[in-house]
């Protein structure tokens, strides 16, 4: 699946959802099942600055395609990364740096995070997309 | 000795707003206090009424300011019981105050000179003093904390020698509350000759600090913690220190003749207060004192004391809450962690019920590290919350932990 159908299948799970709770507890879920960061590479040199839990974030390109896992002390923050991942990973480095995230706006993310969060939010992107195009072809 | 909370809480207009869709319950007043009408219309009166450059102006609302200014000066030695008003520097706040004490130190002491600091500090306490320790070769010391977050008091006295020049302890911890025995200390620490520095940052808006009781060297707090605006703050030094130590920033108004030869120093208290200072600020942190004077401290004191035990006994009943910090003397903030859940995520399911709490290290790494933990919840509660906002807290609290569990 493309980058641009997984974030319309997101936001239409999203789209159910009456309240906040519903959204955080979904959040929650899916930081549960988030594909785990190897406990070797929890370094600091894969910390993402800008979150108030420790958030660590790692890529492998493997056929072409950026693998990336991740882990954070706090779950909810493990959550939002649970739906970066979801959207990026196994994707291909000239597809996400070409992303347009209409997402994050469309699910209420980032409305509905603190400012400090929604830095961590924005540090993850930039995260992955200097991943990208440390690896991109071009 | 009660308060009339209700009619108390009709005096912050931001107690009436709603935070996503919940009525505002705040719990972070150990950052920062609300501010009362009272305080808010100084600001504004001041700006519409008499705005002016203060002191040297011939004018009449130069002069008007000027008294207002000055006057603020005088109702804050007068609240702290100081001998003088020119024992009192207005500063930016706790930090500034605390970087002008530690500066003014660097050209008294040397390398055979010891400072001594408690793990229980700000920050802010920590850094100018390491500052000063890379520039005069002086050593740092520091005084344990204990498990139940009280300060060790015997290896406060161990450390203590002819060595210690300056000793520097908070009244009141940030991140635990813990009311430190500052009397004590004081007294301890001038048998030896030394100076001491207290940050009555946390203290201010809960207890009555008597300076000259005290016989304290150097207090000092921030206006913003004590229901005043941010920005300013006051150093209070007993006179002949603040005569002995050198200015600390150069500029108007802290200088008495400027040639290019030599430039003489004006008097206490200008000599600490370069350039136009924070006018306004002084005259609100005045209002402030008023407000709190009107309701009696020693009320306030009591009530929150109510609401801590209130409060304590509540959060002990959840399964797996641990509270960090519970000295005997503590006032009304309750650090605490919930099993292995991260401070952060429950600091962000509360704000969605409309609560605000802190969550993290709270500038206070070395506590932290101590304990063994990367940060906690911190409530802190004033007299303008009530025993229901608890209740809701405490429900909200038990949702958040079913939510993330």
């Amino acid at each position: 699946m493309g980058i641009i159908e997984v974030q319309n299948e997101i936001i239409e799970e999203f789209s159910l959802f009456e309240d906040w709770m519903q959204r955080y507890e979904y959040m929650i879920e899916l930081g549960k099942s988030i594909e785990l960061i190897d406990p070797s590479k929890k370094i600091d040199s894969n910390l993402i600055k800008g979150c108030q839990s420790k958030l660590w974030l790692h890529a492998e390109l493997t056929n072409n395609r950026l693998i990336f896992k991740a882990d954070s002390e706090a779950i909810i923050t493990k959550g939002i990364a649970a739906v970066l991942l979801r959207v990026f990973s196994n994707q291909t480095p000239e597809d996400i740096l070409n992303a347009n995230l209409n997402f994050v706006d469309e699910i209420g993310l980032k409305e509905h995070l603190s400012p400090t969060r929604a830095n961590g939010l924005v540090s993850m992107i930039k995260q992955i997309k200097y991943y990208a195009l440390a690896y991109s072809k071009n | 000795m009660t308060l009339d909370v209700k009619k108390i809480r009709n005096d912050f207009p931001i107690l009436k707003r709603k935070v996503n869709g919940y009525p505002f319950v705040y719990f972070d007043n150990a950052a920062t206090s609300q501010k009362p009408s009272k305080v808010i219309a100084s600001i504004t009166d001041y700006y519409e009424n008499y705005n002016s450059n203060i002191h040297r102006g011939v004018h009449t609302v130069s002069q008007e300011a000027t008294d207002a200014y000055e006057n603020a000066r005088k109702k804050i030695q007068k609240h702290f019981n100081a001998k003088y008003p020119e024992e009192i520097i207005l500063t930016s706040g706790t930090t500034h105050s605390i970087n002008l004490v530690a500066n003014g130190f660097t050209g008294i002491l040397g390398s055979d000179d010891e400072i001594l600091i408690s793990e229980l500090e700000h920050h802010s306490n920590i850094v100018p003093w390491q500052m000063m320790c890379e520039k005069n070769g002086a050593k740092l010391k520091v005084i344990p904390l204990k498990e139940n977050g009280e300060l060790d008091y015997e290896s406060f006295l161990k450390k203590l020698s002819e060595k210690t020049k300056v000793v520097f302890v908070n009244h009141v911890s940030n991140a635990l509350g813990t009311i430190n025995p500052i009397k004590k200390i004081i007294s301890e620490s001038h048998s030896f000759g030394a100076a001491v520095l207290i940050d009555g940052a946390q203290a201010s808006s809960h207890l009555k600090a008597d300076l000259l009781d005290l016989d304290v060297d150097f207090y000092t707090t921030s206006a913003h913690k004590l229901c005043g605006p941010t920005g300013v703050g006051m150093l209070y030094g007993k006179k002949k220190w603040l005569e002995k130590l050198p200015p600390y920033q150069g500029g108007g108004e802290m200088i008495s003749e400027v040639t290019f030869e030599k430039t003489t120093y004006a008097e206490l208290p200008n000599k600490f207060e370069a350039g136009t200072p924070n006018i306004v600020g002084a005259i609100g942190f005045g209002y402030a004192l008023d407000y709190l004077n009107e309701i009696g401290l020693e009320k306030i004191e009591a009530y929150e004391t109510e609401l801590l035990n209130y409060a304590t006994l509540k959060l002990k009943s959840i399964p797996n809450l641990k509270i960090y910090g519970e000295a005997k003397n503590k006032t009304s903030v309750i650090s605490f962690n919930v099993g292995k859940l991260h401070s952060y995520d429950l600091g962000t399911i509360l704000d969605k019920y409309g609560i605000a709490v802190r969550t993290g290290q709270h500038c206070a790494q070395p506590v932290m590290d101590f304990f063994g933990i990367s940060g906690t919840v911190r409530a802190s509660f004033s007299f303008y919350n009530t025993k229901e906002e608890i209740d809701y807290f405490y429900e909200s609290l038990i949702k958040a932990i079913a939510m993330l569990s």
